[in-house]
Parts: C-alpha cells; structure tokens; sequence
C-alpha cells in the first residue's frame, strides 16, 4: 500500500496537468526505511514528448546526490500517461530499476491540463512483475 | 588505476550488497571489465553487443561518460564512478 498526503498526491496532478500533452515525471523522495514520501522533486521530461519519458541525466545524478546526502530514497516514481490509461506501459516495466520504488502513474486523458477528475494508481514494479497496490491518501500532517 | 564505484541499488545483489566497491582500469572499459571479473554478472547489465547500454548512465566524477569518450574514457587514479540506470518509461 502506498499512503500519500493529499498534498503530494494534488502536487503530482498539478505537475501532470502543467506539462500536458506531454509526459511529466519526478520523484517524491523520502527518509531511508521509512516508506513514507514527503520531498516533492518534480523532473524535466529530457524527451519532451507525450510517449515517453526520461530524467535528464545531470540531473539524476544531481538528484541521486541530493537523496544520499539527505539519508534519502525515491520512496516514489511518478509520471503521466497522456492519452492513455495510468497502468504501466511496456516500456515502464522492462525500464523500472528502483525495485523498492512505488511506481505512480497519473492519467490527464480525460481533462488534459483542465481541472476535473483524474486517475492516479500505484504499482510495484520488480523483474518485469506488475503489483498494482492501494492507494491510501491521508490529510496533510496525518 | 584504483577507483571507486558506487552501484546502484538494483546492481547491488553483484556486489553483495555493497553500495561501493573498488575496481582498477586505465580507461572505463577496463574498469567495467575489473568489474565483471570480481562481480561476474555485472558487465551484461552495463554493456550490450554495441556498447554501453542505453539506459545506464556512468558518471567519472560528475561527468556523464557519454559527453568524455563513453567506454574509452581515461580513468585517473582516486576518480569517482558512479552507476545509475536511466529514470525512463514510455
């Protein structure tokens, strides 16, 4: 199960929204053995396109150095699928290296960069298994 | 040529769990191959037939190896190397 504050959960919407049609992603990291997510860390989308995404490798490696010095780990990896529906594509699964990583995909196929109803769901993703995992959104602070 | 290499978490069932080990190399390709001479397994993961797999990233130092001479890049001793595998999905 992932348990997520509203506010990450309407900050990666925002993102998503924001970047629509194309694909955003980022990170939400988090203190080591904790499990719980709570440094927002939106990404640039190095491929800019609405099929495919990629971290900048600069910044990766700035972001990697930032959770290290920080005792951190990307408790979450989030991005958007545009036109279709958030379950991981191929592509995701054979790509998806953080095996401790709860993998979020948003969907904006609906409403685009307006406001209205989305899909957010989470998913582990560990030698090309699928998990999908409860969602579990909490007030702010809780 | 005396080098650390920071692994990956998804790396590190080569390493035993290490997040750091040492490797020698006159250039990244020897290191890779010091690499998969003490962790056998390892080199399939970075490199394929055409080189350097195209969703692992290598840094020497800060610099990712693909803006200094990818595989060919000459290693000093006490450089830092990292791996990371590409953040990426369709």
């Amino acid at each position: 199960m992932l348990k997520i504050s509203r506010k990450l959960v309407d900050d990666m919407v925002a993102h998503a929204r924001a970047d629509h049609p194309d694909e955003a992603c980022g990170v939400i990291a988090g203190p080591i053995d904790s499990g719980t997510p709570t440094r927002f860390v939106p990404m640039l989308n190095a491929a800019r396109s609405p099929t495919f995404y990629e971290f900048d490798s600069t910044d990766l490696l700035r972001l990697y150095r930032d959770m290290d010095d920080r005792d951190e780990v990307p408790v979450v990896i989030y991005h958007s699928h545009t036109a279709t529906e958030a379950y991981p594509s191929r592509t995701d699964i054979a790509l998806a290296s953080e095996p401790g990583a709860h993998y979020v995909l948003v969907s904006t196929r609906e409403t685009g960069a307006q406001e209205g109803p989305f899909e957010l769901r989470s998913f582990r993703i560990v030698d090309g298994e699928v998990a999908e995992e409860e969602v579990l959104v909490v007030a702010t602070g809780d | 040529m005396s080098v650390d290499v920071r692994i990956p978490t998804i790396l590190r069932t080569y390493t035993g769990g290490e997040k750091a080990v040492t490797a020698e190399g006159a250039t990244l390709a020897e290191v890779v191959a010091d690499l998969e001479a003490n962790h056998p397994g390892i080199g399939e993961r970075l490199l394929d037939e055409s080189g350097l797999r195209r969703f692992v990233n290598i840094y020497v130092n800060d610099e990712d190896v693909r803006f200094l001479a990818g595989l060919e890049t000459a290693i000093a001793d006490k450089d830092s190397i990292t791996i990371l595998p590409a953040v990426a999905g369709g």
